[in-house]
């Protein structure tokens, strides 16, 4: 029992650890002077950036989507929620080169996005896009439930108490969803951040302007500069681990702000 | 006289009317403490599918429509070019080894989580998480330092004479590193919910620990099983980025389908592309219905316990 338990630690915690060690290896300087270095610095920002404004609009989009599937009737309903799960289930590599498709400069949307001057495909807003495809179950998936299992009496005491509906929506009904909301946006910003394979076609890939992190960590590997690629990797696992500390952190308190029924 | 009766007839009965639309009026104001202006649901609803079918529709339609531009004939050649056909082989071989491994490994932790209390158990489900939100390249990055020339057990490896990076067994590894979570994320709450008590009855009334595994635990978990493998294996043919970094790009040799994806894309051959792209949609297209079946069988079964 303890035996299989420690083994199975082992399988995740050795490579991790693997990859803790390598960075200790580095000085503090040496280290320093990787993470500094301009394309450094600009890969990680397109990353933490643009995942972070990807995340904001899933937020925002994911909310009307779980909004409409959970409170109106409309034809196609049931087929619009399974298809949330899509980025969720088409390997990444494939969202690449649709996306790509879709959106280059001769593409379905590519087309008339270019002839008003937008150019999506190859720029960061490839990767924006990119970033917004993938991430997007992840807030609808988290809040629906919530807003699935939310009282409706809470809202009919607030509407007949004198309540307008805009007054009910912000003061009754989005306190209930925060936790939900914050734990989608999380989600949805660790994805993007690591994300790799939808990204990669989209981006054009040119250094300190549309190259993500996790790119960079694979040219530098290719470039056998194996201690740069350790660096960012060691920077990049931490903020995943702050993500999911505060994830945990929120359900609990979710959890929390429930009474027990 | 007739006419009288007429007049109360016709009038009791648009008294009646205008009880029933006092009540409706009723039942509309209660529905309208709960619901938005008829404007307002219609932009929202419009919002939503515009939303959806320029993120998610669109580009699944874009690889069907890519991938039969030039007809079926070019379809079919490009899928039994002897390269494709290798990368669909490797690919099944891939995910079989680390949907296997998987589902021992998330059968174990699940059963020790949900059945057992001991310390560290919040530590495990966190690293259990982990392959879940770090990056796909991380994934890959950690077994090329432990396995490359330059890493932990590199030396060792070649004075033995085994590959273990830029072949098969690398890749079933970072495979079965990414996909660990999904076997034990869906039975964990599974069996947390089912409590210990019919183990205990099967072990009291003289069943051995594996009898009850199987005849007690196994048969109460079935569906959930079949939900993680599915995910699991979904996952496992689709993955990317782990794959690309440990994979050395072999053509013909070191492939998946996903990796085969990118190489014909970046030579320009689109057709070929996206016919390989399409058979993994349509995997996606697959899982997403048998899951959604499953999910009903799982919703029913807990429907079931629950009374």
């Amino acid at each position: 029992m303890g035996l299989t338990l420690s083994w199975l630690s082992v399988i995740i915690l050795i490579p991790l650890a693997g990859l803790f060690l390598r960075s200790l290896e580095l000085s503090p300087e040496q280290f320093w002077n990787i993470l500094s270095s301009r394309r450094t610095l600009n890969a990680l920002r397109v990353s933490f950036g643009l995942a972070f404004a990807a995340a904001c609009v899933n937020l925002v989009m994911g909310s009307i989507i779980v909004w409409a599937l959970v409170r109106y009737r409309f034809p196609g309903r049931r087929i619009f929620d399974a298809i949330v799960d899509v980025p969720f289930a088409l390997p990444t590599a494939v969202a690449g080169v649709a996306l790509t498709a879709l959106f280059a400069e001769k593409g379905w949307l590519g087309a008339p996005l270019a002839a008003l001057g937008i150019k999506v495909a190859f720029t960061p807003v490839g990767i924006f896009v990119a970033m917004i495809f993938i991430g997007i179950p992840f807030v609808v998936r988290t809040v629906q439930p919530v807003l699935q299992d939310l009282d409706p009496e809470i809202e009919e005491a607030a509407g007949s108490l004198g309540a307008s509906r805009w007054q009910t929506i912000v003061r009754v009904i989005l306190p209930s969803l925060a936790p939900a909301l914050l734990t989608g946006l999380a989600l949805a910003f660790a994805r993007a951040v690591g994300e790799y394979g939808s990204v990669i076609f989209i981006a054009g890939n040119l250094p300190n302007v549309s190259e993500i992190a996790p790119l960079l960590i694979v040219i530098r590997l290719s470039e056998f500069r194996y201690a740069d690629a350790t660096a960012i990797a060691v920077v990049m696992l931490v903020v995943s681990f702050v993500i999911i500390f505060a994830v945990n952190r929120l359900q609990r308190w979710a959890q929390s702000r429930i009474p027990a029924r | 006289m007739t006419m009288q009766i007429a007049d109360s007839v016709s009038l009791s009965a648009s008294e009646a009317k205008a009880r029933a639309k006092a009540r409706a009026h009723a039942a509309a104001a209660r529905d309208n403490l709960r619901t938005e202006p008829r404007a307002v649901r219609i932009v929202i609803i419009a919002l939503a599918v515009m939303f959806l079918t320029v993120f998610v529709v669109l580009p699944l339609v874009v690889v069907f429509a890519q991938a039969f531009s030039r007809g079926l004939l070019a379809y079919f050649a490009a899928l039994a070019e002897p390269e494709a056909m290798a990368a669909i082989e490797l690919t099944l071989i891939v995910a079989a080894i680390s949907v296997g491994l998987n589902l021992v490994f998330g059968l174990v932790a699940a059963w020790a989580i949900a059945k057992f209390d001991f310390k560290g158990k919040t530590f495990l489900i966190t690293l259990i998480d982990l392959p879940f939100s770090v990056s796909p390249v991380i994934s890959g990055l950690v077994f090329v330092l432990l396995f490359g020339a330059q890493g932990y057990f590199g030396t060792w490896l070649r004075d033995h004479d085994i590959q273990i990076l830029f072949a098969v067994p690398g890749i079933a590894l970072a495979t079965t590193f990414v996909t660990f979570p999904f076997v034990a994320r869906a039975l964990i709450p599974l069996m947390q919910e089912q409590g210990t008590q019919e183990e205990e009855a099967a072990i009291s009334l003289g069943a051995s620990g594996l009898q009850t595994f199987f005849r007690v635990t196994l048969p109460n978990i079935k569906w959930g099983v079949l939900y993680g493998v599915l995910l699991c294996n979904a996952r496992a043919m689709g993955e990317f980025g782990a794959v690309s970094v440990v994979s050395g790009h072999i053509r013909g040799e070191t492939n998946t389908m996903p990796l085969l994806v990118e190489i014909l894309y970046n030579e320009y051959q689109f057709v070929a592309a996206f016919a390989i792209a399409s058979l993994l949609a349509m995997l996606a297209l697959i899982t997403l219905i048998v899951k959604t079946v499953l999910e009903r069988h799982l919703d029913e079964g807990e429907d079931a316990s629950d009374h």
